[in-house]
């Protein structure tokens, strides 16, 4: 393939590195844009996720809602949010962050969810606080699922963050549109490549310390 | 372990994919999704960029071909060049509205053409090696322009793009993000006039979110098209380019070689109708009225006498 | 509300477009995960290999890919088809290890017993796993559905219509009521959609009487 071919010499094209708009400078930022995407939106949905795990309560109006956030289109969400915000970085990390969140609702209701009952009741049945449970008890028992769902949403967040290039100087995405804009297919296919790579990084990161924090008898859950 | 069984397996599965793929071929047949056009036959298969001004000058072209009892198929909202041009350049969409001056910068990237004659001679070369030709182009013109805010503008006295030298503070500049590697970017700024700035893509062709940076200062230069109601609407001031950095850019209907002498005949009438300022206009009933393409257009050529 | 009226057929005609392109993918994802998934679950180690690599591809952004699939299939960009195969791409990466882990969800009980009443492979296949692996699979499928038709949308900036034209258009334009209409339009068509899928699901498991929405369990 030799579009493939050309877009590995121009990652290794040691002019493409270095610099304000070099490949380092942008995996960075490409980073901490999803970094701080996810990080928000963990802040906002792991608490109630595990509360709704824990309760059993809202859990219908919370999934109804978290499927509705996911069915929307993300173009759509940066487009209205950068009409109202402007250029820079607010619009695509608010909608990345809408992103972000369903996966990690998900996960973390599901994990708490899957904590075995009998564990749940013995500790109950201990004298454990309800505070007590869900730290002790509920949250490393279902730690694994709950990292699958950061799994999930970092994946997804790392993977479109590339979109904040539409409105932004900010990440991998410029060697996407300004390659795609003015037909310089080595560079976007660079600029993919490298997003694939990062995602992967991370994916296998996140998945090591899923595996890690997989409890001793713990059995296979997704 | 049989194979004979588990074969059923797979043949059953293979069945469903067969009839989903079936499925997605029947939705390509359908003329919107076609990327194989391939109709033979009479009818005029028009395109349009995903682009509500370019929208409507098809709109026009198929209502006055119409009008002549030629059928036409419309094929519009089909992307931005990068996406298109395959297809026109294979003959499988006949009639295009374009731009003389950005589809001569694709086809030959280092023209030094600028004038609107000589681009649209350097284009019809261009055209014919490609197997397509241009049609007459209109006195209708839309070209990148550079814009800042009339505060600004009167704060440091600009009046043309050399006066940006003039500017004290730090110049932001704001664009697609092809600007930043073809001539008429920063680059081109810094060789024609010596002015420096700072670039930040955004990538919505001079559209509402530009205007909404210009205003809020977030950049206070930026690339508008001319016949953007948004220029006139906000009060922005075009500068002049007074060396050459833009090339002229008329509208110019692109064709594939077989149309009839008839047809071209009804889409240089068109084109010969619709000044700059009709151009401004029918952009800005899209705009303000959020009329359908097919509505301005038809009330256009109504007016005009071409319907 | 009068921009919509107004532009009735016109989001109409996009509305159709988006279905013609949203649920073929769906189908080819649901068959081709369950073919992976059967497949990872009958030989794990060579599920380990199929499941890393779906979710590889499911890594890779979207819009390149719609540029690079032309280019590796020999189909136009501006087909049909060039989205559909990029969709079906996503869905099968992230439905593949659901679909394994819905035949993992199978009680071996219940295989040994349907296969001690002689059910051939063929038979266990698409009489007891397929069916008693439904309700996990469907909680995937119910997922890509709706990722799928959101991400439909961006097939308008390489110009393949749907209602991510009235996101593009509207933007350019500058008439919000237009995005929504594009975002609310495809919100709708995912929730009708999920909610056929729903119904789908129980009359594919009818023994599963008065069953919790939500299809995680």
């Amino acid at each position: 393939m030799n579009l493939f071919a050309d877009a590995l010499s121009w990652i290794t094209d040691g002019s493409h590195w270095g610099g304000p708009g070099g490949i380092d400078h942008r995996i960075v930022q490409h980073l901490l844009v999803t970094f701080a995407a996810v990080a928000v939106a963990a802040v906002l949905a792991l608490p109630l996720g595990i509360l709704i795990g824990h309760t059993g309560r809202g859990r219908l109006v919370v999934v109804a809602l978290a499927g509705a956030v996911r069915a929307v289109p993300t173009l759509g969400l940066l487009t209205l949010l950068g009409l109202a915000l402007g250029i820079g970085l607010q619009a695509p990390l608010l909608a990345l962050v809408a992103l972000a969140f369903p996966s990690l609702l998900a996960g973390a209701y599901a994990g708490v969810e899957s904590a075995d009952r009998g564990a749940v009741d013995a500790a109950r049945a201990v004298g454990m606080s309800e505070w007590q449970l869900v730290t002790r008890v509920e949250v490393p028992l279902g730690a694994e699922v709950i990292l699958g769902g950061i799994r999930a949403a970092t994946l997804q967040v790392v993977a479109t963050a590339t979109l904040a290039a539409y409105i932004s100087d900010t990440g991998l995405g410029r060697y996407l549109f300004s390659g795609l804009k003015s037909r310089q297919y080595d560079e976007m296919l660079a600029g993919a490549l490298l997003v694939a790579v990062l995602a992967l990084v991370l994916d296998l990161t996140l998945a090591a310390l899923q595996r890690a924090s997989r409890p001793t008898t713990g059995k296979v859950l997704s | 372990m049989t194979r004979t069984p588990r074969r059923t397996t797979t043949v059953g599965l293979a069945l469903v994919a067969t009839a989903a793929l079936a499925l997605t071929a029947c939705g390509s047949d359908d003329p919107l999704s076609a990327g194989d056009g391939g109709d033979g036959g009479d009818t005029i298969v028009i395109g349009s960029q995903d682009y509500y001004s370019n929208e409507i000058i098809a709109e026009a072209y198929a209502q006055a071909l119409e009008a002549a009892d030629i059928k036409v198929e419309r094929d519009f909202r089909i992307g931005q060049r990068e996406g298109y041009l395959p297809d026109i350049e294979s003959g499988s969409i006949d009639l295009f509205p374009e731009y003389t001056g950005p589809l001569l910068q694709v086809w030959k990237p280092d023209t030094t053409a600028r004038l609107a004659d000589d681009v649209y001679s350097e284009l019809e070369e261009a055209a014919e090696e490609k197997g397509l030709e241009v049609l007459d182009q209109s006195p209708a013109t839309d070209q990148d322009s550079y814009v800042v805010t009339r505060e600004f503008a009167e704060k440091y006295g600009l009046e043309t793009i050399e006066d940006l030298s003039k500017v004290t503070e730090k110049l932001t500049f704001g664009a697609n993000s092809e600007a930043e590697s073809r001539p008429n970017g920063p680059k081109g700024l810094k060789e024609s006039y010596g002015v420096d700035v700072a670039f930040t893509p955004i990538e919505d062709s001079g559209g509402p979110l530009t205007v909404k940076a210009l205003k809020d200062g977030s950049i206070q230069l930026a690339i508008i098209y001319t016949a953007d109601p948004s220029i006139k609407k906000n009060d922005l001031v075009t500068l002049e380019d007074t060396k050459g950095l833009f090339l002229a850019s008329h509208v110019v209907p692109v064709a594939s070689d077989d149309l009839s002498d008839e047809a071209e005949g009804i889409v240089n009438k068109v084109s010969a109708a619709m000044s700059p300022e009709d151009l401004v206009d029918l952009d800005a009933r899209s705009v303000d009225e959020e009329l359908p393409a097919a509505t301005i257009a038809k009330d256009w050529l109504e007016k005009e006498g071409l319907l | 509300m009068s921009w919509l009226e107004a532009n009735r057929d016109y989001v109409l005609d996009m509305l159709v477009q988006h279905v013609r392109l949203s649920v073929p993918a769906i189908v080819i994802s649901v068959v081709v995960a369950i073919v992976l998934g059967r497949v990872a679950w009958r030989w794990p180690r060579v599920g380990t290999v199929v499941l890393g690599t779906a979710s590889l591809l499911y890594s890779v952004p979207a819009l390149p890919l719609l540029i690079v699939i032309p280019v590796l299939l020999g189909i136009p960009l501006r087909s049909g088809l060039t989205l559909v195969v990029a969709l079906a791409v996503y869905g099968t990466a992230l439905l593949a290890g659901t679909a394994a882990d819905a035949f993992r969800s199978v009680d071996g009980r219940v295989r040994e017993a349907a296969e001690a009443m002689g059910y051939s492979r063929a038979g266990l296949f698409w009489k007891v796993d397929l069916p008693l692996a439904v309700p996990v699979l469907l909680s995937g499928v119910r997922v890509i559905t709706v990722s799928t038709v959101s991400l439909v949308t961006i097939g308008a900036l390489v110009g393949i219509p749907s209602l991510g034209n009235l996101l593009t258009d509207g933007f350019q334009r500058d008439i919000r009521a237009e995005i929504v209409t594009g975002v609310v339009g495809t919100m709708l068509l995912a929730v009708v959609l999920d909610v056929l899928l729903v119904v789908l699901g129980r009359l594919a498991t009818p023994w599963r009487v008065a069953t919790p929405t939500g299809g995680a369990r």
